[in-house]
Formats: C-alpha cells, sequence, structure tokens
C-alpha cells in the first residue's frame, strides 16, 4: 500500500487528530463496546458522542454500533479506538477470537439451538 | 430468556448481560435466495445493515494512467442476532457470494463457525459460484434449499446430484420464512462443523521437551 493523496474511504469529519489510523491493534467486527462511568469531556467530537450516547443503556458491538450510528465499520472501529483510549469506553474482545471454536463450544451450540424448536 | 434492560429508551436491542461468547456464522447464495429472510426469521433483533466500500484496484485494466486508479463501491450487508443459551449469542452475516466480494467475505468470514450456502431450485446453477468460492475459503458448510412456493420439490437426492455435493455436505430443505426449519438448518451447519473438528479422545502426541 503507498500512502499517498487517494480517495479517503472514512469521511474527513471522522479522521481525528491527523492520524492515519488508531493506536493499538484493531477491533473486531464483533468486539462489545461498553460505556463506562467516566463522564464525557466538553470537547468531545459529535460522532464519538453519539456512539457513547448509543451505548450509555447497554453493550453492543462494533458492527451494530456502526449500523445504528450508519456508519461505515472501519470508522466506527477508529472512533472506539480513541474513545477507550480515552477511558470512556470498554472494549472487549469476541470470544472466541479467531480460529479459537472448540468442540465443546460448538456442542453448546447445538444444545442451545435445538432447545429454541 | 433475557431482554433488553428496562433503562432501554429506543428500539435498540442491546446485548443481553449475561452474553459472554458471541459467535458469528456466514449466510450466503446468490442475490434473491432468501439470505436477509433467513436472518429476519431468526434474529432476535430487527435485521441491521452496515455498507460496506469495497476498493477495487483498476490498474490491471488500465494500466496506462500511471496512477493508481481505485474504484470504490459500497454493499449493504444485513445481519441479525440470535441468543442461543443465556452466554452465547450467534450473529448471522448475510454475505453475497460473488468473486468480487471476496475480500469483504474474506473480512466476515473470518473466525466465523462456518457457512449456510441458500440455494433456489430455479436457479441451482447460480450457487456454483458460490460453493466454489466457500470452499476456497475453508469454510465448513451446509447447502439450505429455499423451497420458494413456485419453485419445483425435488428430493434431496435429486438436488444433490445436481448440486454436485460431496456425501459429507449436508443438505437440507427449509422456507427461509418459517423459523423452525431455519433453525433445523442451523442445526446441520452447526453438527456439520462439530464433525470437522478434532475428537477429544483422540491422543494430541506430548511435547518431549
Amino acid at each position: 500500500m503507498t500512502a499517498g493523496p487517494g480517495r479517503r474511504l472514512i469521511p474527513a469529519y471522522l479522521v481525528t487528530g491527523g492520524r492515519s489510523r488508531p493506536t493499538g491493534p484493531a477491533l473486531d467486527r464483533l468486539a462489545v463496546l461498553v460505556r463506562t462511568e467516566e463522564a464525557l469531556p466538553q470537547d468531545t467530537g459529535s460522532e464519538q458522542r453519539r456512539l457513547c450516547e448509543l451505548l450509555e443503556p447497554g453493550a453492543l458491538t462494533v458492527v451494530e454500533c456502526a449500523a445504528h450510528l450508519d456508519l461505515p465499520v472501519s470508522a466506527t472501529v477508529f472512533l472506539a479506538t480513541d474513545l477507550a483510549a480515552a477511558g470512556l469506553l470498554l472494549t472487549r474482545p469476541p470470544i472466541p477470537s479467531a480460529g479459537e471454536i472448540d468442540r465443546s463450544l460448538v456442542e453448546r451450540l447445538l444444545v442451545g439451538l435445538r432447545s429454541l424448536h | 430468556m433475557d431482554s433488553a434492560p428496562s433503562t432501554d429508551r429506543t428500539d435498540v436491542g442491546y446485548l443481553p448481560a449475561a452474553a459472554r461468547t458471541l459467535m458469528k456464522l456466514v449466510v450466503t447464495g446468490p442475490f434473491g435466495v432468501g439470505k436477509t429472510t433467513l436472518i429476519r426469521t431468526l434474529s432476535e433483533i430487527p435485521t441491521l445493515h452496515t455498507e460496506e466500500a469495497m476498493t477495487q484496484s483498476s490498474t490491471l485494466l488500465d494500466d496506462t494512467a500511471g496512477l493508481p486508479e481505485k474504484t470504490t463501491t459500497t454493499v449493504a450487508i444485513d445481519f441479525g442476532r440470535l441468543t442461543v443459551l443465556d452466554d452465547l449469542v450467534l450473529y448471522m452475516f448475510g454475505t453475497p457470494g460473488q468473486d468480487r466480494f471476496l475480500p469483504l467475505w474474506e473480512d466476515i468470514a473470518r473466525g466465523a463457525l462456518g457457512a449456510l450456502v441458500l440455494v433456489d431450485t430455479r436457479r441451482l446453477a447460480d450457487s456454483f459460484a458460490v460453493m466454489d468460492m466457500v470452499e476456497e475459503q475453508g469454510l465448513p458448510y451446509a447447502v439450505a434449499v429455499n423451497r420458494f412456493p413456485d419453485a419445483p420439490a425435488h428430493s434431496d437426492e435429486v438436488l444433490r446430484a445436481h448440486l454436485d455435493l460431496d456425501a459429507g455436505t449436508p443438505l437440507v430443505q427449509c422456507d427461509a420464512r418459517e423459523r423452525r426449519g431455519s433453525i433445523d438448518a442451523l442445526i446441520a451447519l452447526a453438527e456439520h462443523v462439530l464433525t470437522r473438528l478434532p475428537q477429544p479422545e483422540d491422543p494430541q502426541p506430548e511435547d518431549p521437551s
């Protein structure tokens, strides 16, 4: 990938602080986002504020937040990563993470699916 | 059964407080085969969608400009959620089965349990490319024939032959609008996934160090 004046996929208003990528590992689309008790600072951006307000009543995954806020998943990851760094959100990777599906998990899934009949 | 917290002021379906394990599977197939219908039938929340950008380099098509031209299109990915046990939640992503969606497909399929490939008996051939793609991804899959009311009915044997299905690949027939049959399709997929996972009694060679 070459950096350059190419077209940006994330709208300009979402690109915070001129950085091209969030710090830390990228969040999975099924990472769970939880709002912390930390009060929102006055200067919280409007998109960040919308995400925090969405999460006030309960937890959601990244992809659900993206759908509710009508944002691309990549932009939601960006916002959530920033907000987590600021202590306003907690993020939890989905369990299992990729490649960790084992028999006991699938057996429990089957028990659950059969109980839904 | 857990429900959304009582503080819920909107129609947002928040995760049950007990949810600990989140799994996902891909519901795929040709356009119009009933992916979203099946997800809507099974989902405990109103079906959601994200607009996903697909960037395709066109340098292979036009190398003369000297600049890396990119074309960006978006595709809507529908998804839903089903709490299977109090702590176990299954996400279902409806993903188009065309080659041009491959990078997006890979992103969504990463870590997925497997794929449910939906088939329309009036357009069997449309499903071949989808099955090829799923196989290339190495994702376990089951085939679910969506029985449209006006589509001809065939026996499982006839369908298996026409789809050239491997004997180990499950095939179920269901109506994607109907919950019980759609759950049976998920069960068929989960059972198939289980057969591909190592048996616990298989002796694992000990690391001599």
